[in-house]
């Protein structure tokens, strides 16, 4: 090619009116994706905006319901993740696929060993890794012949990078890469991924990390609920305006009236201290007829706090009390006989039993207590005040996410729950049934629960809550007050030094008053 | 009983009681669609059999064939609740032969040792399930090792016990469940083993289809996440239901018992036999779908295939082959219905 002065390189990758919808709700909705040869290019987006779907289109894992994808120019269809593969797109996934009890090589080549007139020819394959980790930089602290389980978490990725590189791509998916990297080591990734740009790779890095996206990336693609905000020269934007880009959105629905402070009540759940995995020093306070959201990134411990309130997770350190007396939650069970409910982030592999009818998914917990407690609720009754219709035999499976989610808390009001931790309680579920989940969640607060309401969309935390509390790495970064603004929210989730400490004091003040 | 908490759904108030994603056809075939197939698979096989030999469906050999099917229905009805509780149950076929063997050295054909006989074996076969419990809940051995392993120790105590020649003999009023029957008018004998299995049938039915427990079964190998997160004891559960195959293998045995001889290979490939009964009753490896009712229905028709396929003069040893292959078939069928559907 000709040295050309300044246009802009070309676009390598572009993806067109990309739409996708998953049983019956929008996941992408017309998103344009342009990629240049060279550049490292971020997608950004809130917990579920789109982005790994984008990203499972692209490399043909799912198929689009419309649009096009075209590499250097032309179109491409990617039915399976092998043709992308062939076609020169790679990805590397957040959740590392190498086999632990395999060699470096052999994981790099796995099914494609080089092979001699008898088998594999070990040598040869061991000097194509070599060389595709000298160019991450990293042929002199792995050795092809280590084994992949032995190796730590950030050198594995390191080696899953590699295997991406194998196939010769020119594009490169990065999906969260440093979610399981400390600062230092994704300071190290950061300097290997600049050296494949400047081999001409074109990088796409998934990440809602603002500091790495500065850091690392040439141009940002916003996505926000399933459709593409902006692309953006990442010299252009600071801080604010990136967040704005991402959250900032018109309220898409009416929220039922906040509690009038005469109604809340005495404090129903309390914890002290808190600690267990990640999460340590969390003090948290729930008070009847109160709703508090928990908002935060993901990863800052926020399903973790909620298996630890219901006992999912045993709490290795601190106190809890519920209703005024120190308890200790050794399982899910104690916890329910406690009166505490948990409606789990993901319905189908941890709320619902899908191939069971509605009656026996709300009756299962109440059922798992005893005869008695199975005995003194009247179905009709439960889903009634749930305002779920139609027949109680029907499988779950066949309700639409709204009405699953009203099965799963019937489920509770089964065991007369009064304290209800609600993961992510509208995800997946389309706008009317969302406003009636909100109204359920606000009736049973009035009605004397104490709820905690955990939720990746802002709008949602702020139209709902009474009371926010933000988590960061695994402890309460600090707590605002109702009708705190987005921008509020995510400068202490992601940790702005100049508003931190504030937050916490006050944070400190409301946890004991 | 049942601890079903409020009334079910009136269906002339409910007018949308369809489930959505299912063809909402002509009342008649809605009604077939409600009989598990493998009923209809049944009346096929019986039909075909009656077509070549019009005997068979005559009051005394029908209760004949039945009386033969029982020992393997029992273990069916008994191993769905494995199946269903996500896991697998292999040492019924060697807990089988252990109750053979061991009453007949016990009591070398001694009646007045049945009564105390019996009890016994029932409380060794809840102690087999047990172990097989406890080892797959609380050790986390892979229930197929587990019981694979169980019925090693199982056939290797009984080989070492008997010195591989079982003696004794099994005694007549312990032999008269699997052989004879009450006398009725007209019709011949109703044998003890068709009672038994019915009495054993609506027992197991009412406890996995209508009891507490029996939901908790289903939740436990429907999703056990969800399960446990709704507070069901989900190692607890497993555990009983392999309680429940063990005590189905010792009636089993004691049924078998009526007309096998005294040997080391008395229940030699039952575990095999039932498993294939509890997939053809629809029943999914894997957990969370399957009943009591269809998994007998099962037994029946791979007895009645094994019948028909006597009749059709073809080799005993083609037996495995076939079953091998209805297993096969009958677990696509699932699988496709349940893509289908899902």
């Amino acid at each position: 090619m000709t040295a050309d002065p300044r246009p802009p390189d070309p676009v390598v990758l572009g993806m067109y009116g990309i739409s996708k919808r998953f049983f019956g709700v929008t996941v992408l909705d017309d998103v344009r994706l342009e990629c240049r040869a060279g550049e490292i290019h971020a997608v950004m987006g809130e917990n579920g905006a789109g982005k790994s779907t984008l990203m499972k289109i692209l490399v043909g894992v799912h198929q689009p319901d419309a649009g096009r994808i075209e590499l250097n120019g032309a179109p491409v269809r990617f039915h399976h993740p092998r043709q992308a593969l062939a076609a020169g797109v790679s990805i590397v996934h957040q959740e590392l696929t190498l086999l632990p009890e395999r060699t470096v090589a052999e994981n790099i080549f796995l099914g494609r060993e080089p092979r001699r007139r008898f088998g594999v020819d070990r040598a040869a394959m061991d000097q194509a890794a070599t060389r595709l980790l000298a160019a991450l930089g990293a042929e002199d602290v792995i050795s092809p012949r280590s084994l992949v389980g032995r190796l730590p978490v950030a050198r594995q990725q390191l080696v899953e990078i590699a295997k991406a590189l194998s196939f010769e791509p020119r594009v490169l998916v990065l999906d969260e890469p440093t979610a399981a990297l400390s600062p230092h080591e994704v300071d190290a990734l950061f300097d290997r991924i600049r050296r494949l740009r400047a081999d001409g790779l074109t990088v796409l890095y998934i990440s809602h990390r603002l500091r790495e996206v500065f850091d690392l990336t040439d141009r940002i693609t916003v996505l926000k609920d399933g459709r593409r905000v902006d692309t953006v020269e990442t010299a252009e934007v600071n801080t604010r305006r990136l967040v704005h880009l991402m959250v900032g959105r018109e309220l898409d629905h009416y929220y039922p009236p906040r509690a009038a402070p005469g109604r809340i009540g005495p404090v129903r759940l309390a914890v002290r201290g808190a600690g267990a995995g990640l999460l340590h020093d969390v003090d948290l306070d729930l008070r009847a007829g109160e709703i508090v959201g928990l908002a935060g990134l993901a990863g800052s411990g926020r399903t973790e706090l909620a298996r630890l309130l219901f006992g999912a997770t045993r709490m290795t350190a601190g106190s809890l009390t519920v209703d005024g007396r120190a308890r200790r939650l050794r399982s899910p069970r104690h916890a329910i006989r406690r009166g505490i409910g948990l409606l789990t982030e993901d319905r189908k592999s941890e709320g619902l039993v899908l191939q069971r009818s509605v009656r026996d998914n709300t009756l299962l917990a109440a059922r798992s207590l005893g005869r008695g407690a199975a005995r003194r609720v009247a179905l009709a009754d439960l889903l009634d005040r749930v305002r779920l219709r139609g027949g109680t035999d029907r499988e779950v499976r066949y309700l639409s996410g709204g009405n699953q989610q009203k099965v799963v808390l019937a489920r509770w009001l089964a065991t007369g729950a009064r304290v209800l931790i609600f993961d992510e309680p509208t995800r997946g579920i389309d706008v009317g049934a969302k406003a009636s989940i909100h109204e359920l969640m606000r009736e049973l607060a009035d009605a004397g629960a104490a709820i905690l309401m955990i939720s990746s969309e802002l709008p949602e935390v702020i139209g709902m809550a009474d009371r926010i509390v933000v988590l960061r790495q695994g402890t309460v970064a600090g707590e605002l007050p109702a009708g705190a603004s987005e921008a509020e929210i995510m400068l202490l989730a992601t940790g702005e030094p100049d508003r931190t400490g504030a937050a916490a004091g006050a944070s400190r003040e409301g946890g004991t008053a | 009983m049942t601890t079903t908490a409020g009334p079910p759904a009136a269906p002339g108030a409910q007018p949308s009681a369809v489930p959505r994603g299912e063809p909402a056809g002509p009342r008649a075939r809605r009604l077939l669609r409600a009989v598990p197939p493998i009923w209809l698979v049944l009346a096929a096989v019986i039909l075909l059999i009656a077509w070549r030999n019009p005997t068979f469906v005559e009051p005394a050999p029908f209760l004949a064939f039945l009386r033969r099917c029982a020992p393997l229905a029992v273990l069916a009805a008994g191993q769905v609740f494995v199946i269903i509780a996500g896991e697998f149950d292999l040492s019924v076929g060697a807990l089988v032969t252990a109750v053979v063997v061991v009453a007949a050295r016990l009591s070398d054909g001694d009646a007045a040792h049945t009564w105390w006989l019996i009890p016994l074996l029932l409380a060794a076969g809840a102690l087999v399930g047990l172990v097989n419990g406890l080892v797959t809940t609380r050790l986390r051995v892979p229930s197929f090792i587990a019981t694979l392993g169980m019925l090693l120790v199982l056939s290797g105590a009984v080989f070492l016990w008997s010195g591989g020649a079982p003696r004794g003999s099994l005694a007549d009023n312990f032999r008269q469940f699997g052989r004879f029957g009450v006398e009725l008018p007209g019709l011949g004998q109703l044998p003890y083993a068709v009672l038994t299995l019915t009495a054993v049938g609506i027992g197991l039915w009412l406890l996995l289809s209508h009891s507490r427990f029996g939901h908790q079964v289903y939740a436990a190998g429907g999703n056990p996440q969800a399960a446990a997160l709704s507070g069901v004891d989900v190692r607890r559960v497993r555990t009983a239901a392999f309680v429940i195959s063990g005590l189905s293998a010792v009636v089993a045995g004691i049924l078998l018992g009526g007309f096998t001889g005294v040997t080391a290979e008395a229940g030699a490939g039952y575990e095999f036999q039932a498993i294939a009964a509890v997939v053809l009753g629809g029943a999914v490896l894997g957990g969370g779908r399957g009943s009591v009712g269809a998994s007998v229905a099962g037994a029946l028709t791979l007895q009645s295939v094994f019948t028909l396929l006597n009749l059709l003069g073809l080799a005993k040893s083609l037996r495995d082959a076939v079953q091998g292959l209805i297993i096969i078939g009958a677990a696509a069928y699932a699988a496709h219905r349940l893509r289908r559907s899902g």
